[in-house]
């Protein structure tokens, strides 16, 4: 029964309405007794659903709206305004729709997010037979085959194939990233062009993309101070007005106003409009890569005035890349490339690695080149006999040792690399120096522009934190310009940095890449961590995460935030003032109950719409860099 | 322990989650209740020897919402 009602309650609404508006057919044509009918029926009708919910709330000693409104429509009966109860009873559950449906953008955006989630998949049994299965079926180790425009059902490894894929479900980045044999793959990301075939290791609940979206839900229930202050508020005041009507009556023995009062006084604006600000400004995050745990979390963001970042990983790629491949004597660039990739095969350093993996990527052959010797000399490079070519690669001293003379230009120019944070490594061709190849560990593209718009948006002081050498550091706190560096730290002195700049009064966010830095990330007032496409630990530890691990999602958040407390100070404004004017309207005897109604419902969609503005939001000149890519390399 | 997640048709008024917590609370065998406003979700811990999954159903759409899907896990 409670639920037919409440399925119908459209019906119910629209019926009312046309009840009222003939009503006023009937007035018109001088039919008064018509007229008396129409309206009471509508009243009814449309107070069914009303007083069912305010009775049930009742049971479970929930004082609520609807019971106020019902004590209302029985007071404006009994003194024989029909037309009042019947518009205010339309206008309750007519607002109460456009609510519903306003309410229903403002958490759209989360919607959208679940909306891509799929539900069937498609796998190759054992058989080798394909077959279509829901989702809620696939297990850890089904092979998945994914087509073009198909979306990825598992988290898991690409066993065949290749494929670009738009992980914007799970990174807010749109730019497809291709993928093939070997490679993660997210569930809710999609293939754009290609196929493969992807073993699940992660199914349903587990996956990256499911914690997502559960990590946002329960983000934007999770209440800010002013919300819970609101809470407990709305529960004293509802009471409260209740008395005080009756209080109105007792000294005015006027039962119009005490019901005006009682009706006009309901905080529905108040009660709803600082959590639909939060759920806005929460889901454009969501949408854009951002994870902010909650409105408490948005709040401590938005008065955040010092960053504190790590270096490695965090304001670098966090891993090298070679920089710049240098020749001198005329040697051929690529040649020089090819033959020191091909010796460092044989290298388990990451230098060396990082070597061959440039020289992969520049899609450079050179596999095929005869290496018939080949030795490692720890800490200090290799030596290879590599397509007859004498070839000694490393540092500075094992080319002493090899007795290769570094001339004083050579000699100037690796310095001058390492000055600007590079290791430089020498390649010496049948006993001659004959280039020098610099890796470093990269600043990320977006770090400047992502930390001059934070600084634009209110950021008083940034500051880098590393276990990195003074070189390393100091060239990169001055390409990004920050106030202040501190080099060759532990992880507990991070910790200890935080702590004072927090007791002299900065408000400080820790932004760091995960594990090593977790310390600090817990000691500052907002911890944000790179989520690397979402590692477990760092999405369950800090208050923000960058899916993209990608900087300027760090400032949209951070312009985001501010947007969202004002939002939320907008509505409370809105809501108060609302309150105040009919209250003050009602004692002067301006307003009466159907129009108090309307107001009070206007004002309502008024704090949802204005949140509905959050949506939208975009921060100044924010854009999402592409990936970042090695130019060619320089001459 | 069992857990299971409710989805609810959207829930309109924040009055609406006291009444669903309180009387959950209040069933025997249901462990805890969490109500998201923003996604109209239920989710719960129960006891299975004392009450099954249908059961706490039946609660929620007796209070007057209908029940859109059930998920145990």
């Amino acid at each position: 029964m409670v639920a037919y009602i409440h399925q119908h309650k459209n019906e119910l609404t629209a019926l009312s309405g046309i009840l009222i508006v003939s009503g006023f057919v009937f007035g018109g044509l001088g039919n008064e007794s018509l007229q008396d009918i129409a309206l009471v029926t509508a009243t009814v009708i449309a107070s069914i659903p009303i007083f069912v919910k305010a009775i049930l709330a009742l049971r479970m000693k929930a004082f609520s709206i609807d019971l106020l409104v019902s004590i209302a429509v029985i007071g404006a009966l009994s003194i024989g305004e029909y037309t009042e109860s019947s518009i205010v009873t339309f206008l309750f559950l007519f607002g109460d729709y456009l609510e519903l449906r306003t309410l229903e953008k403002t958490r759209s955006s989360l919607k959208s997010l679940i909306d891509m989630a799929p539900k069937e998949a498609v796998i190759l049994q054992e058989n080798g037979v394909t077959k279509k299965i829901s989702v809620e079926d696939l297990q850890e180790g089904d092979c998945l085959i994914i087509h073009s425009g198909g979306k990825i059902a598992v988290d898991g490894t690409v066993a065949a194939g290749s494929a670009s894929i738009n992980e914007s479900a799970i990174t807010g980045e749109s730019v497809p990233t291709s993928k093939s044999i070997g490679d993660q793959v997210f569930s809710g990301t999609i293939l754009d062009s290609g196929y493969v075939e992807v073993i699940a290791e992660k199914v349903g609940e587990d996956t990256t993309f499911a914690k997502i979206i559960e990590l946002v839900e329960e983000a934007q229930d999770s209440k800010t101070k002013t919300e819970k202050f609101l809470d407990r508020f709305a529960g004293i005041y509802t009471p409260a007005i209740v008395m005080l009507s009756i209080l109105v009556y007792g000294v005015t023995l006027d039962l119009h106003l005490a019901i005006t009062f009682l009706v006009i006084a309901c905080p529905g604006a108040l009660v709803i409009g600082a959590p639909v600000s939060s759920v806005a400004g929460i889901g454009n995050g969501a949408k854009n890569g951002v994870l902010i745990k909650g409105g408490e979390s948005m709040d401590k963001l938005a008065k955040i005035d010092t960053l504190v970042f790590d270096k490695t990983g965090t304001l670098t790629q966090g891993k090298p890349s070679v920089t710049d491949v240098h020749t001198f004597k005329n040697t051929d660039q690529s040649n020089l490339l090819q033959l020191a990739a091909r010796a460092e095969m044989i290298s388990e350093h990451h230098l060396g690695q990082t070597i061959v993996a440039f020289a992969r990527s520049q899609k450079m052959d050179f596999t095929s080149l005869k290496q018939s010797e080949g030795e490692v000399i720890k800490g200090k490079g290799i030596k290879t006999v590599t397509d007859h070519h004498q070839l000694v690669i490393g540092n500075r001293n094992l080319m002493k040792i090899e007795q290769i003379s570094i001339s004083a230009i050579i000699e100037d120019y690796a310095i001058s690399r390492e000055k600007k944070g590079n290791t430089a490594i020498f390649v010496a061709v049948d006993g001659d120096v004959s280039g020098v190849i610099s890796i470093a560990d990269q600043i990320r593209k977006d770090a400047k522009q992502a930390l001059e718009q934070m600084r634009k948006d209110g950021i008083k002081k940034i500051v880098m934190l590393t276990g990195d050498n003074q070189y390393t550091a100091e060239a990169v706190a001055n390409e990004l310009q920050l106030d202040e560096f501190y080099a060759e730290l532990l992880p507990e002195n991070k910790v200890e940095y935080i702590k004072r700049l927090k007791a002299s009064g900065h408000k400080v966010a820790m932004a760091g890449d995960g594990i090593n830095d977790a310390p600090a990330i817990a000691t500052a007032d907002i911890g944000l961590a790179m989520g690397e496409g979402g590692t477990d630990i760092s999405m369950e530890t800090a208050d923000v995460v960058l899916m993209a691990d990608q900087l300027l999602q760090f400032s949209h958040a951070y312009a985001l935030s501010k947007a969202t407390v004002n939002n939320i100070k907008q509505n409370i404004m809105i809501a108060v003032g609302t309150v105040a004017v009919l209250l003050s309207g009602v004692l002067i005897g301006n307003i009466h109950l159907a129009s108090g109604m309307f107001i009070h419902e206007a004002s309502v969609l008024a704090v949802i719409l204005n949140a509905m503005r959050l949506i939208r939001f975009k921060s100044n000149g924010r854009y999402l860099s592409k990936k970042v890519e090695i130019s060619a390399i320089k001459a | 322990m069992e857990k299971a997640v409710y989805q609810l048709e959207s829930l309109t008024c924040p009055s609406c989650i006291k009444k669903i917590e309180t009387t959950l609370k209040k069933t025997a065998g249901i462990d805890s209740v969490k109500v998201l406003f923003n996604t109209s979700k239920v989710k719960t811990q129960f006891d299975e020897s004392t009450i099954e999954s249908s059961e706490i159903k039946k609660v929620i759409q007796k209070l007057g919402y209908s029940v859109l899907s059930e998920k145990k896990s």
